[in-house]
């Protein structure tokens, strides 16, 4: 049996937690993506657009992240691509993030008055324009809390991907403690890794929250 | 694609779902009634209560689910308490759940007019009776449909407890996909029925608030 010193562990952790974090920040940077373009859908002037769109958006909010992640690491190997886990957690994460995102830019293009269409269109700038220079850049703004509680949110996803076999911070902690036999401690530390990522957002977003209250 | 094997396994499915919808209604009953005692102790309690309230609130909400249920499942018998895993699933749900409702019962909470409080203290009835006759069932009105949200949130997450091997839906579609070796084919399939599931949970929902806490729940 190998032997674990306390720091050995929390080594070893905070290794992992870098994946956990890359895991993180490429889902967001990739769900961000393909959320514009659900958004574009979403709020587009063709009906069929819009309800394919919502339906996309239900979908990945009807349904669990597990599975969402088990059809990508089992199904694209049936179109012929071969996968591995990573992929299938970068990719996976990127389409459940993107629904979520784009749900929420939808509510605040939503929260704008109609006046702000108008005033763009009266300005004779066309759909695109309007929603480049007018729209979006205030749904944006007002949507940021949200936004960043998205963020915590898929941080604390970004675990389920240890099922399918990536290895980040959940993961290498089950090798650990299969190793050393001290649950309490490990899965403690875990916890409390996610929970100094996790916390300074909760708080920025709420202050964004008591900032927008404010207005 | 073949789904040759699907007749031979909807009894397990359908075992599988019972399991689900199982620990929801639990998780559900218990997580509200906790929510609600949180929410008053942290409104009403001692400095000692409110704070152990708001940082379990904290520690909960900035913690992934599955490494609570690692917590509880795997270290908790180190303190020798040690559980089914079934009633790990639903101690780590409902404790999961009652960290975000206590934050929506808290919200609706605050929503109550001060009038309606001391209106009630000055026809005599008691603070207790105040509180569970006249300020909870406005509160319940208006957070229902956030109430409704983290329910069928919290259903779908239960997918996770599958890892403690839970005979739930999703520990059912493990099994049957190693015996078929028809991987996609089963997620697909048990992914529908989690949809199903959700779709038709939300539903019953807002039918049932409208039911019980009258018009105006949507």
């Amino acid at each position: 049996m190998i032997e674990f010193t306390f720091w050995d562990i929390v080594r070893n952790l905070l290794l992992a937690a870098r994946w956990t974090v890359l895991l993180s920040l490429a889902a967001f940077v990739g769900g961000a993506l393909v959320g514009l373009i659900v958004l574009f859908f979403r709020i587009a002037e063709n009906k069929w657009s819009r309800r394919i769109a919502s339906g996309y958006i239900a979908l990945f909010q009807g349904t669990p992240l597990l599975m969402q992640l088990f059809l990508m690491f089992f199904g694209l190997p049936m179109l012929g691509l071969r996968i591995e886990p990573w992929t299938a957690a970068v990719l996976g994460l990127t389409f459940f993030a993107s629904a979520y995102l784009a749900e929420i830019w939808r509510s605040g293009v939503d929260a704008l008055p109609r006046g702000q269409w108008d005033a763009g269109a009266s300005l004779g700038l066309h759909r695109l324009q309007e929603l480049r220079l007018v729209i979006l850049p205030q749904a944006f703004s007002i949507t940021r809390a949200p936004i960043v509680g998205f963020l915590v949110q898929l941080i604390k996803s970004t675990a389920l991907t240890s099922i399918i076999g990536f290895e980040e911070l959940v993961r290498t902690s089950n090798a650990i403690n299969n190793a050393t036999f001290e649950p309490f401690k490990v899965y403690g530390l875990v916890a409390l890794i996610f929970f100094v990522m996790c916390f300074p957002l909760t708080q920025y977003a709420r202050t964004l929250e008591q900032r927008a209250a404010a207005h | 694609m073949a789904f040759g094997w699907l007749a031979g396994a909807l009894g397990d499915i359908a075992r599988g779902a019972l399991t689900t919808i199982l620990l929801i209604v639990v998780t559900t009953l218990v997580g509200t009634l906790l929510s609600i005692l949180g929410a008053a102790g942290r409104r009403n309690g001692p400095v000692v209560v409110k704070r152990a309230i708001a940082v379990y609130v904290e520690v909960m909400r900035n913690t992934p689910f599955l490494v609570q249920l690692f917590f509880i499942f795997f270290g908790l018998p180190s303190l020798g308490i040690r559980l089914d895993p079934i009633l790990a699933a639903m101690l780590a749900m409902t404790l999961n759940m009652a960290a975000y409702t206590i934050e929506i019962v808290g919200a609706g909470l605050d929503a109550v007019p001060g009038g309606q409080t001391e209106a009630a203290l000055s026809l005599g009835l008691r603070p207790r009776q105040v509180f569970i006759k006249i300020v909870l069932p406005q509160a319940l009105k208006v957070i229902y449909p956030a109430l409704t949200s983290q329910i069928v949130i919290m259903m779908l997450e239960s997918a996770v407890v599958s890892q403690i091997a839970v005979r739930e839906l999703t520990y059912e579609a493990d099994m049957l996909q190693a015996r078929t070796f028809r991987s996609f084919e089963t997620y697909f399939v048990v992914t529908l029925v989690y949809l199903a599931l959700s779709m038709a949970l939300r539903r019953g929902l807002v039918t049932g608030g409208r039911r019980v806490l009258g018009a105006g729940v949507s």
